[in-house]
């Protein structure tokens, strides 16, 4: 049996490939529960951060510093009576939070992880993921018709008028980095997301970096049009508070309504992938082809132990900064018990890291290796996550037109323009 | 490679349950048709309309056809039907709903379709000559560049379709620009 599941965790071809339906469905798995937690933890984070951004303290009352707070909130949601308006489409009205959460969670498919750490490798994959993800809009805007109510249905309005228009500077975006995974010695590119950070890793550099300012410009772009595609603060027009109650999804509660937050940090997610996988070499350590000698990989794969190690140790100051009084007794100990789990962790992380030094190019190596690339590539999207609450935190709301003339008149024109560079420059280059 | 990898690499590359797919997919596609038309309510008859085009792309994909079957999902699903939401969801339902549904070109209608089933069926019947007689066996990985090898032809030299596909995107440009001049008075 460990043989038998050594053989997967060691494995170089991702379920898909290997036509493999079992291993697919534990990816699925694996996956749903992966992304699942990071929106709890996304949630948490979220709420600390934004309350510290505004010299608040943000949730304190449930768990140590609010940490069970999600928790919380999830059995909240839970228990809360789930109402559908009278007037509403029932039908439409049930069916439109499963249609977002659908289109943000079909997307997980063929993000790479690493180069084997994926459901399947699409030959479409880029294709297939934008596309996908662009019928996240449909339940918006079905959610916002549904309602049979004002406000959201001009939220979904927005919402919809603002996806279609940014996906097209997106689009651009994304073919110009697409256009130079083809320059290479066959002069072919590639769809497939596997395909696109190894044709970043062939070529030495992160695309981001690639024809200096070109790939950035591209970059930022997309990482503008990402934030109004998946409605967040600055450009979160579909559900503006202060216009629009909550826009589409008013008279939704309870569960239903916390189907569509799901929907919508798995969508964070998966867009910052993309963003990720087109221009930051996905899974790839920092300089894997500089540093590339083996006590280089053994030292960047202590990174992910040491993550942990870091983490573990801002608890227990946390425990030993905790107030003395007997009020504070289950929360001291349990915020312990957090540390003393974090820190098992890492041990674990560094143990698998020393054991993959000294068993080279075994199934113990390409394990380490695994867990590096998903450590890198989850490392790369936190980052991006954070940067999608600091948005929130510092830039005030844009008026509806100023969204759409900033799209169609400054970012598609730039896009294009990108495009059409890249392309010259890359015909002079090969 | 491992021993368990390698018996899935070779036992697992068969496409799966084919004809359960097949009629899956073809029998979605119908359903759907069927509600877009006989919905009352246009929302719900573009939510039908939704299920077919995927339906589709899921053809599409059985066809060895990836990348047609990407652009499906973008361009028609995620693309088109949306500005259809849009349109419709300013019509007003309530009033829509209550008018009649058929009007006096219904026999025309059921002429056309009549004289399309009877073309599907005769191409059926003595079509021998014009399908291949098995499935093919197409290299889904090189796919997207056969497509593009056909629009945009190899290093220097245009490809089959170049010419074509060059007037096609000429004509949309036109209808763009069309569209623009008549519903801006001003421009």
């Amino acid at each position: 049996m460990p043989n038998f599941i050594m053989s997967y965790l060691g494995s170089t071809v991702t379920p898909g490939e290997a036509g493999n339906q079992f291993w697919a469905l534990i990816y699925v798995l694996i996956i749903f529960a992966g992304v699942s937690v990071a929106v709890i933890c996304m949630n948490w984070i979220e709420r600390k951060a934004l309350a510290h951004f505004q010299v608040r303290l943000g949730p304190m009352r449930v768990g140590p510093h609010g940490l069970l707070q999600p928790i919380a909130d999830a059995l909240k949601l839970m228990l809360k009576e789930d109402i559908i308006p009278s007037e509403a489409d029932q039908f439409v009205f049930w069916v439109a939070p499963l249609i977002g959460l659908l289109a943000a969670f079909t997307v997980y498919t063929v993000i790479p992880f690493g180069p084997s750490q994926a459901v399947s490798d699409m030959n479409i994959g880029i294709l297939f993921m934008l596309g996908v993800s662009s019928l996240g809009v449909l339940g918006i805007v079905v959610a916002g018709w549904a309602s049979n109510s004002h406000y959201p249905l001009i939220g979904a309005l927005r919402s919809s008028a603002q996806m279609v228009s940014y996906e097209v500077a997106m689009g651009l975006a994304v073919v110009s980095a697409i256009l130079m995974t083809s320059l290479n010695a066959s002069g072919t590119g590639t769809l497939s997301m596997i395909g696109i950070v190894q044709a970043q890793q062939q070529q030495g550099v992160w695309f981001i970096f690639k024809f200096f300012p070109l790939g950035l410009i591209a970059f930022v772009i997309f990482a503008i049009a990402m934030v109004a595609e998946t409605n967040r603060a600055p450009f979160d027009m579909a559900e503006a508070e202060s216009e629009l109650t909550a826009g589409y999804h008013t008279e939704y509660s309870g569960l239903r309504w916390s189907l569509f937050m799901l929907a919508e940090y798995a969508a964070m997610i998966a867009v910052s992938s993309i963003a990720v996988t087109l221009w930051l070499g996905g899974w790839m350590r920092p300089f894997p082809n500089l540093l590339n000698a083996p006590a280089w990989d053994f030292i960047f794969s202590l990174f992910p132990g040491l993550t942990f190690l870091g983490l573990a140790a801002i608890a227990f100051v946390g425990t030993a900064r905790m107030p003395a009084d007997s009020f504070f007794k289950i929360q001291r100990i349990g915020l312990a018990v957090f540390a003393a789990l974090l820190g098992f962790i890492a041990l674990l992380l560094l143990a698998i890291a020393v054991a993959g030094r000294f068993a080279d190019a075994s199934v113990g190596a390409r394990f380490r290796d695994g867990i590096d690339y998903i450590y890198w590539f989850v490392l790369k999207v936190a980052v991006f996550m954070y940067l999608f609450i600091w948005y929130r935190a510092t830039w005030p709301r844009y008026r509806f037109d100023q969204l759409m003339k900033i799209g169609w008149k400054v970012m598609l024109p730039i896009s294009l323009g990108v495009l059409v560079v890249t392309a010259i420059v890359g015909v002079i280059v090969s | 490679m491992n021993p368990v990898m390698n018996s899935a690499l070779n036992s697992g590359m068969a496409p799966v349950a084919t004809p359960f797919f097949f009629y899956m997919l073809a029998g979605l596609a119908v359903i759907g048709g069927v509600l877009v038309i006989t919905r009352r309510n246009a929302v719900h008859s573009a939510l039908a309309l939704i299920v077919t085009l995927l339906a589709v792309a899921g053809l599409y994909l059985m066809l060895y056809a990836p990348f047609v079957a990407g652009v499906q999902i973008i361009v028609y699903a995620g693309g088109i039907m949306v500005l259809f939401l849009f349109v419709i969801m300013l019509v007003n339902i309530e009033r829509s709903s209550k008018e009649r549904r058929f009007n006096r070109m219904w026999p025309v209608g059921l002429a056309a379709a009549c004289a399309l089933l009877a073309l599907f069926v005769s191409a059926f019947a003595k079509g021998k000559a014009l399908f291949p007689d098995r499935m093919m066996t197409l290299p889904e990985s090189s796919n997207t560049q056969q497509i593009a090898t056909m629009l945009y032809g190899e290093a220097g030299r245009m490809g089959q379709y170049t010419f074509a596909f060059e007037i096609a995107s000429l004509l949309l440009l036109v209808a763009i620009l069309g569209a623009v001049i008549m519903t801006k008075k001003k421009i």
